[in-house]
């Protein structure tokens, strides 16, 4: 085994230990546990998005939509069929699996339909689940769902979030990843040099909305409540600040993303409305300076680590020099 | 000797609105040659690439290799069985490395499922390492083996062109289509591209179609030629009797030429 693999083996351990430990002593805050708890959840919504909006490069605002469906099958799963916390994985794949099933529809449109257009058919999509929702009387319309068990704790967003992870770097490494990129660059010579742009574009949709409908499943059974007006506007906005914000297409740029928006959200509570506000304000200065987001399409690597380590190590060993001749 | 046909158009017409960029064109091409189409500028010699390679069907006519008809077949299934293409103006993935361009190409003959994905299979691997040797070895015969690692867009343009004709072989085609692939080179890497054409045809046993400008390349390396003239077929021959065919001369020249 590379050194590398052997190295992101122990930190995922690592990880899991101390997610482990956090549940049964009560490591750290509770506050603090259910920050990382969004992070990490946060974290796979934004891998999903970003496997369209970042991969693919089509502007796409369908995560809402897909959201919605990902969190309502995996409660009602929960809530009627797998009343055990034993079997919480079996809900999330149904919640996973149905909002693949969704995402795979919103694929075809995608085969014909570019740009823009294509931007409003999955902003139409969004809307309409949601309007969906607010008008079944049987999921609880605008009052929502309540009460949804409270299955999600750390360890399980931990080990989704890993397996995220897992799944879009291999996806990256592997021949539809190649192809995925080589669509956004110029779609029809990708179709040119023998790339099945269909299929390599249901390949995204499926994987994309499985992700995010976990996501969801999580987020649910996490705050055991749900309501349609969760996956509206500001769900939609979230999501692609979090992808634009970190970096589009990099798994890097994404957990960066969804970790720095959600610090700032929790530290910016005290100011109330300016939090938007301020929120905003960064955004645009970002776009401005930085319109690749903070990792652009770069990805975090321990040879990278190493290199910032020895870099600034340098810098302060010259520092102490020049101090030390100064005396 | 006759060799098999590994092309055929067959009175293929192909209209946009009412202008007929090709109009009832008919040609056979014989496997293993080098085949130069060659035209004013608009005579629909591009349009005969759009046309093999799937980004048009046709209006009418068809066009078949050996008993398959191109014709309804998208582009990614032609060019993933049959045919290879660079384009005019160079259309590779400049944000990525060489060596991935190749790989972008090597799509059709990567055989693993997205489940092998998913569960980094043996057969992924052994799959992702069998592309590679096979990317590096495309590189190596093009002299491109130490470029692998750079931006395709970083290269200099003859270079690129080089690129899009290792991308055009990843899919490992029987025909290869070169669109205008002097263009924007010198008279010493025009000499190179000669001795590269004929070597990459006989090195990977491809037919080759070749759009061109610079008549001396043409004349030295095709072995037949087609002349369209708006999108009519106006001569089909060798190199030696399409030089002096007064129909060609008068399609390049005008008719002021027969006065002399």
């Amino acid at each position: 085994m590379k050194k590398s693999t052997l190295l992101n083996l122990a930190v995922a351990v690592a990880g899991l230990a101390f997610c482990v430990l956090t549940e049964e002593t009560g490591l750290i805050s509770n506050t603090l546990k259910l920050v990382l708890e969004f992070i990490a959840i946060n974290s796979i919504l934004v891998l999903g998005i970003n496997i369209i909006n970042g991969y693919l490069g089509v502007f796409s605002m369908a995560h809402a939509g897909i959201m919605a469906i990902g969190g309502y099958a995996a409660s009602l799963a929960s809530m009627y069929f797998l009343p055990s916390p034993e079997l919480f994985p079996v809900s999330l794949l149904i919640g996973g699996f149905a909002s693949m099933l969704i995402g795979l529809l919103i694929a075809f449109p995608s085969f014909s339909v570019r740009g823009d257009y294509l931007a409003i058919i999955t902003l139409g999509f969004s809307l309409l689940i949601q309007s969906l929702l607010e008008n079944i009387d049987f999921v609880g319309a605008s009052r929502g769902l309540r009460p949804i068990p409270h299955y999600t704790n750390l360890i399980w967003c931990y080990l989704c979030f890993v397996l995220a992870i897992v799944v879009v770097k291999r996806l990256v490494k592997s021949k539809y990843g190649r192809s995925l990129l080589a669509i956004r660059r110029d779609q029809v010579a990708a179709e040119l040099v023998s790339v099945d742009v269909r299929h390599a574009k249901l390949v995204a949709f499926g994987l994309s909305a499985f992700l995010i409908g976990v996501s969801g499943g999580l987020l649910c059974h996490l705050l055991s409540y749900t309501n349609p007006g969760a996956y509206g506007y500001s769900l939609i906005v979230d999501g692609l600040i979090m992808v634009y914000l970190g970096g589009i297409g990099s798994i890097t740029g994404s957990v960066a993303g969804a970790a720095i928006w959600q610090v700032l959200v929790q530290t910016l509570r005290p100011v109330g409305m300016w939090r938007w506000i301020l929120g905003g304000i960064i955004l645009i200065v970002l776009m401005i300076f930085k319109p690749d987001g903070i990792f652009g399409n770069a990805e975090f690597s321990w040879r990278w680590l190493a290199g910032k380590v020895v870099a600034s190590g340098r810098f302060f060993a010259r520092k102490g020099a020049r101090s030390g001749g100064g005396k | 000797m006759s060799r098999e046909t590994i092309l055929r158009f067959e009175d293929v017409s192909m209209r946009f609105g009412g202008i007929k960029a090709i109009d009832g064109v008919s040609f056979e091409v014989e496997e293993g040659r080098i085949f130069g189409i060659i035209g004013p500028n608009g005579a629909g010699k591009t349009t005969i690439f759009n046309v093999i390679s799937g980004v048009y069907v046709p209006s009418s006519g068809t066009v078949s290799s050996a008993s398959l008809v191109l014709n309804k077949l998208p582009p990614h299934r032609i060019t993933g069985a049959l045919v290879g293409r660079t384009f005019q103006n160079i259309r590779l993935f400049d944000d990525q490395t060489v060596l991935d361009n190749v790989k972008i190409a090597q799509y059709s003959k990567t055989r693993y499922s997205l489940a092998d994905v998913l569960v980094s299979s043996p057969r992924l691997r052994r799959e992702e390492e069998r592309i590679h040797e096979e990317a590096m070895e495309i590189l190596g015969s093009l002299g491109l083996s130490d470029k692998a690692e750079s931006k395709a867009g970083a290269l200099p343009y003859g270079e690129q062109r080089r690129v899009e004709i290792a991308r055009a072989l990843a899919s490992r085609p029987r025909i290869l289509l070169l669109d205008e692939p002097a263009a924007g080179m010198n008279p010493s890497e025009i000499d190179s591209l000669n001795a590269l054409i004929v070597g990459i045809r006989d090195r990977f046993g491809l037919t080759v179609l070749l759009v061109e400008h610079q008549m001396r390349l043409v004349m030295e390396v095709c072995e037949e030629i087609l002349v369209l003239n708006f999108g009519k077929k106006l001569a089909l021959g060798r190199p030696d009797e399409i030089k002096n065919d007064d129909r060609v001369l008068e399609a390049y020249l005008g008719k002021a030429h027969k006065h002399e």
